[in-house]
């Protein structure tokens, strides 16, 4: 559960429908991935590379229950490390096996491209640029345990709930 | 130490005797509810694969964000989500007919009671709360597993109790600018719940308090749990309940922090664009801004009580040129009741448009959608950018008296003009 790379960094209040616009909603998954913030930042999502980490401000994924959280994650970015998340986006990052982590003053610890590593069991950020390191939320085990199965979905394949 | 009404939900579902503020539980649900989104959207979750449900009748399936259906790939999603309910025995189902917003259908239909644990595939579903109800929204995926399981995890958030005294000043004045005010004054409070007491409680109607229940899902709260009063008792007995278990906090309950509000000197209040918390100001500081648009509807508006105080105010008065006013009621039941109390007749003698019950133009999907450079005023849930349609477009949040003050003058408009207060 550990993570380095590249960061992208956005601001406060980034809700559900900049991730998941409603534009995207009856397209095919490929389709979806292009359109994550088309409207608040046209054109980022084909400059994402696998690994990349996003950093943002307080109440990411605020919104709706749409699963943001999927779409960040089949994109290709490693994490998400926020100063506070939206309770129900934090579970979805859970159930869709996408890495999260509350870390209160982590948005003012990066410039865009800066290298972050992330400790998720330890809960610790760190800028290999500046050499500065916060503490954030750890992750519960029960939490680890759903993200390193991939999610609730293979979870219930495993236990025979689906097919 | 005493417990909130949260954490008691919590602690009966989990069997265990207390529940405090960083514990993790695996609960029993009461109510496993999703809508059409849930079949119609693409990669969330392989539902089709699912082959044993732990209780079908804990399970409520129901049609409400694309009826009847706009495009035919919302139509496919309804041919899912019937496929699903014959495929699992799920009789729990409304279709198109007797359908409604999954919050206003809950509530309806008995679902939504004191004491039971709520999960429901959208991010409104503190709602329930307004019913004593410990209830919040989750993911395609997690309600996927609540049906096969009947139980998940739930982490116990510290609460914020909101002590409610006197009683609004005026009519002109609803839970709706309560909530604006709170999220304007004390903006966010997320992984907090929050909880509603105080003798103020007793002087709003359940409509207002779905209203602000509705709307906690903007300030990012977990739960949203109002008392079961008389006034609910009351309710309840008129819907049918047999019995009612109510939860009451203990006066010796652990609070993250308690907030005072008097009604009596709240006035009406809206949300500016794009966000909420901290976001919104007195109606009296932006009066007189332009609008092309006003909805009237949703979750949070769309009831009985606010098509009323709509129709009560617009009554023998014409919609001003080149606002459309819109109004959607919040379901079917809605829709009959208002037709036959005479409200839709008046509003349609006004100029506004009645819709048929849907989330509608709320989530940006149909009847009323937003081109460039627009304004829309609307007592909906959100004002995110693009919500309701072209991304430079705005949503401007109110109550349903001061939209439709404002449909009549197509600028804001303080509502206590028509209404006195």
């Amino acid at each position: 559960m550990k993570f380095k790379g590249r960061v992208w960094v956005f601001g406060d209040e980034i809700n559900t429908d900049l991730i998941f616009p409603h534009s995207a909603f009856r397209v095919s998954p490929e389709e979806q991935v292009k359109l994550v913030f088309s409207d608040n930042r046209p054109g980022w999502s084909s400059l994402v590379q696998k690994g990349d980490i996003l950093i943002a401000g307080k109440n990411f994924g605020t919104g709706s229950s749409r699963p943001g959280a999927v779409l960040l994650k089949r994109l290709g970015l490693a994490c998400l490390v926020a100063d506070s998340i939206n309770g129900l986006f934090y579970r979805n990052s859970i159930s869709y096996g996408f890495p999260a982590l509350q870390c209160p003053g982590v948005s003012t610890m990066f410039e865009e491209g800066d290298i972050a590593e992330v400790d998720l069991l330890e809960g610790t950020v760190t800028n290999l640029r500046t050499g500065e390191t916060r503490q954030g939320n750890k992750l519960s085990q029960s939490m680890a345990d759903i993200l390193e199965a991939g999610g609730i979905e293979e979870l219930l394949i495993k236990e025979g709930y689906m097919d | 130490m005493g417990m909130t009404m949260s954490e008691k939900i919590l602690a009966r579902h989990a069997g265990v005797p207390a529940a405090k503020a960083g514990d993790i539980l695996t609960c029993q649900v009461d109510v496993a509810a999703c809508h059409d989104m849930f079949f119609t959207v693409a990669g969330q979750i392989d539902f089709e694969r699912v082959n044993r449900i732990a209780d079908p009748d804990k399970c409520v399936i129901l049609l409400d964000h694309a009826v009847p259906a706009p495009t035919a790939k919302d139509a496919h999603g309804a041919v899912k989500a019937r496929a699903f309910v014959e495929k699992h025995g799920i009789k729990n189902f409304f279709d198109v007919g007797e359908h409604g917003v999954i919050h206003q259908l809950l509530v309806e239909k008995g679902f939504a009671a004191p004491g039971k644990l709520i999960a429901a595939g959208d991010s409104h579903t503190c709602a329930a709360g307004a019913m004593n109800a410990a209830a919040r929204g989750f993911g395609p995926a997690e309600m996927v597993y609540v049906w096969c399981k009947g139980e998940t995890w739930y982490q116990v958030s510290p609460t914020i109790l909101y002590r409610l005294h006197g009683r609004f000043a005026s009519q002109a004045v609803t839970g709706k600018d309560l909530f604006l005010y709170i999220a304007g004054v004390y903006g966010d409070a997320t992984n907090m719940n929050v909880e509603f007491g105080g003798e103020g409680v007793g002087n709003m109607t359940i409509s207002q308090r779905q209203s602000v229940a509705t709307m906690c899902a903007e300030i990012n709260a977990e739960f949203a749990i109002f008392p079961c009063d008389d006034v609910l008792r009351e309710f309840l007995k008129e819907r049918g309940d047999q019995e009612i278990n109510a939860v009451d906090p203990d006066p010796d309950a652990d609070y993250h922090d308690v907030r005072d509000i008097d009604l009596g000197k709240l006035t009406p209040y809206v949300a500016l664009p794009h966000y909420i918390p901290n976001n919104c100001r007195p109606v009296k500081e932006v009066e007189g801004t332009e609008v092309h648009q006003v909805l009237l509807g949703s979750c949070s508006n769309g009831r009985l009580e606010d098509i009323a105080l709509a129709a009560s105010i617009v009554k023998g008065k014409r919609v001003a040129k080149g606002v459309r006013f819109i109004v959607t009621p919040a379901s079917q039941k809605v829709y009959l009741e208002a037709l036959k109390a005479g409200y839709l007749e008046t509003l349609a003698e006004s100029g506004a448009v009645i819709t048929n019950a849907t989330c509608g133009a709320c989530y940006g999907g149909h009847m009323g959608l937003l081109g460039p450079g627009e304004r829309c005023l609307s007592t909906t849930t959100r004002n995110f950018k693009g919500r309701m349609g072209d991304a430079d477009s705005e949503v401007m949040l109110c109550s349903p008296a001061t939209a439709a003050a404002s449909a009549l003058t197509g600028k804001i408009t303080d509502p206590r003009e028509f209404l006195g207060g």
